[in-house]
């Protein structure tokens, strides 16, 4: 009965992402060569895609796990520049020379990979001694870490080559063979679409699992839950390791989307989307616990760095509303402080969408709805 | 009365610890065999959390040692204790309180799932098999506690009683063979100090476990216990049968002072 239930659902989603992907396919036949659509909406979406796997993966370890890192940025990097590098070194040896064919698409997903292995081992490098602090001080330790990582990659005569740059001049990734220009970008977005599916899926599987349960009370009570016979510890560095590799993944979609890396865009100071502190944002928005919501939350932040930066109504305002949008984060704080005040466990709390269990929920939620519509008229009545 | 044949379960010897210059407990023995309900008791401060948390690993002794089944268990840690086979419950309630009553005893079985990350992943028939498999045995577990129509609630939403058998049913399902029981009736009344009472001596039954006891609910203890431990001042000061205990000056010297 459950295993059928099982099955039933990896079939329905399965149809419905299908599905969703060929209106896409066919819009994207009709608008293909429409300069909104490829110098608009399709950067769009790639970013979107790995802010989702940021803010996806962070939510492992904060929502779940509850163990507040700062130093997620860190292990995109190191994703993003494995990519880079692998690519720059195939291109080298000439196993690509064009831009096109399968077994480019293939060292595409072959650096893909890379990046999520090396920043996941990374991840149990920093993880092992770090998450032996909690609270304020593995914050403090996992923004030590973060700072490092950037430091060490921003040092390394290797990560700076041709395409790749050291400190803040920006040279063009195109030379790596990654870095897709806006015509690539259409043509590949089904590898961003596909593999942002593909870990948020894996995700789910794992929080879904003994794994998600075990991380899930650890977080709720971690005395209770090493008498209970979990390993906290190495579920602990697990948890980290795994968050690890999508935060990589995540930057090797970053190095395939943006036309120029620099260790300036992960940096902790850096005052734009790819700030740890930003990505902790996103997930505390969307609601700690929720893969949903940090789903969500990743597509409503990046709408809102959008529209800041580009958006025609900011420099239609007042100047002195203007002002506030050249300091974003003020704007990012705000839209916090909003969330916390109404919905102080984020967006969606908890909640998972699920498309087969979604009749069930809307019913439950209208019962819940009409419950408390009753019981504020009978506290009028009482009145 | 225990058969001095056999090993005991849970066995101590000379079991002490020092914070800095302070004993909080000294030349602690005790053993259990199985089947057994002993009861721990003594004044407040006396040291009774202290020896659980020294029986499941939480403080490192300073000396003696912990055996169970004869085994030492010397520098393991609390959860190598519990995949040993000691299991406890908490004086003030520890729940895994976001999660919902059936998540909090499938977290217990954790230690006892085979599968891997890529079974979870790929959901193979594995991972379906042995999820079904634990989600029937945590509900067999509820039942025994009456709280299998709370199953999907959260656990921080059940009244104090039912999150007490909640706590109780989540250390069962450790597969445990000693179960360590803090305060279990602290603030209940009566009645749920009742049902409670039956529920310890239904479970010790149905799973064949020795069960130590810490509780200050004199009539408690007296009522179920088959043997009784005192200390004060982490010092064990008398040990026997209930109605020993109760007549025994220095027990009664300790509650009321001399």
């Amino acid at each position: 009965m459950k295993n059928n239930k099982t099955a039933q659902g990896i079939l329905l989603n399965t149809i419905v992402i299908v599905v969703l992907f060929a209106l896409f396919q066919a819009l994207t036949a009709a608008f293909g060569g429409a300069g909104s659509f490829k110098l608009v909406l399709v950067p769009s979406l790639w970013q979107c895609c790995y802010l989702i796997l940021l803010a996806a993966s962070l939510n492992l370890v904060l929502g779940f796990l509850g163990q507040l890192s700062l130093g997620h940025c860190g292990f995109m990097a190191i994703g993003a520049y494995t990519a880079a590098l692998l690519s720059l070194a195939c291109e080298r040896a000439g196993v690509f020379t064009d831009k096109s064919g399968a077994v480019y698409i293939l060292i595409i997903f072959a650096c893909i990979l890379a990046a999520g292995l090396l920043a996941a081992v990374t991840g149990l490098l920093v993880g092992i001694p770090a998450l032996r602090l909690k609270g304020d001080y593995l914050a403090i330790i996992t923004l030590g870490f973060g700072m490092i990582i950037v430091n060490v990659i921003n040092n390394l005569p290797f990560c700076g080559q041709d395409g790749l740059a050291q400190g803040s001049a920006a040279a063009s990734l195109y030379k790596t063979g990654l870095g897709f220009g806006s015509k690539a970008k259409v043509t590949y977005l089904w590898i961003a679409l596909l593999v942002t599916v593909l870990c948020v899926t894996l995700m789910f599987m794992f929080v879904r699992s003994k794994y998600g349960r075990a991380i899930r009370a650890i977080r709720d009570d971690e005395i209770a839950a090493s008498a209970s016979g979990i390993n906290v510890s190495s579920y602990k560095v697990l948890t980290f390791t795994y968050s690890a590799f999508f935060a990589g993944v995540a930057g090797a979609l970053y190095a395939c989307a943006t036309s120029s890396l620099s260790t300036a865009s992960f940096a902790f100071t850096n005052a734009g989307i790819l700030n740890s502190t930003f990505v902790v944002v996103m997930v505390v928005l969307g609601g700690m616990g929720s893969l949903t919501g940090s789903i969500v939350a990743a597509v409503i932040m990046f709408f809102v760095n959008y529209q800041i930066a580009n958006g025609s109504w900011v420099a239609a305002l007042p100047p002195f509303l203007n002002g506030v949008f050249k300091y974003p984060m003020l704007v990012y704080a705000v839209v916090l402080i909003v969330v916390i005040i109404f919905r102080p466990r984020g967006i969606f709390g908890t909640y998972e969408f699920s498309l087969i269990n979604l009749a069930g929920d809307i019913r439950r939620a209208r019962v819940r709805r009409a419950e408390a519509k009753a019981e504020r008229k009978e506290a009028k009545a009482h009145a | 009365m225990p058969d001095q044949e056999r090993i005991p379960v849970l066995e101590t010897r000379k079991l002490g610890i020092s914070f800095g210059g302070l004993k909080a407990v000294s030349d602690f023995n005790i053993q259990i065999y199985q089947g057994e309900l002993v009861g721990l008791i003594g004044p407040n401060g006396a040291g009774k959390t202290t020896v659980f948390n020294l029986l499941t690993g939480v403080y490192e002794p300073t000396e003696g040692t912990v055996l169970l089944n004869g085994v030492p268990l010397n520098g393991k840690k609390t959860h190598q204790f519990v995949a040993a086979g000691i299991a406890r419950t908490f004086q003030n309630i520890r729940l895994f309180g976001q999660m919902s009553v059936i998540e909090n005893v499938k977290a217990a079985f954790t230690k006892d799932i085979k599968y891997n990350l890529l079974d979870a992943s790929l959901r193979t028939k594995k991972f379906r098999q042995a999820e079904q498999e634990m989600t029937d045995k945590a509900m067999e577990l509820l039942r025994i506690f009456h709280l299998e129509e709370a199953a999907d609630l959260p656990a921080s939403s059940l009244p104090y009683g039912r999150q007490r058998k909640l706590e109780i049913a989540r250390a069962l399902a450790t597969d445990m063979k000693v179960l360590l029981l803090d305060e279990p009736a602290a603030g209940m009344n009566p009645t749920e100090t009742a049902e409670l009472l039956e529920c310890i001596n239904t479970i010790r039954d149905r799973f064949g476990i020795a069960i130590l006891l810490i509780e200050h609910d004199m009539s408690l203890v007296m009522n179920v216990c088959e043997r009784i431990q005192v200390i004060d001042y982490g010092v064990t000061i008398a040990s026997g049968l209930p109605e020993e205990i109760a007549s025994n000056p220095r027990v009664i010297a300790a509650y009321l002072g001399e």
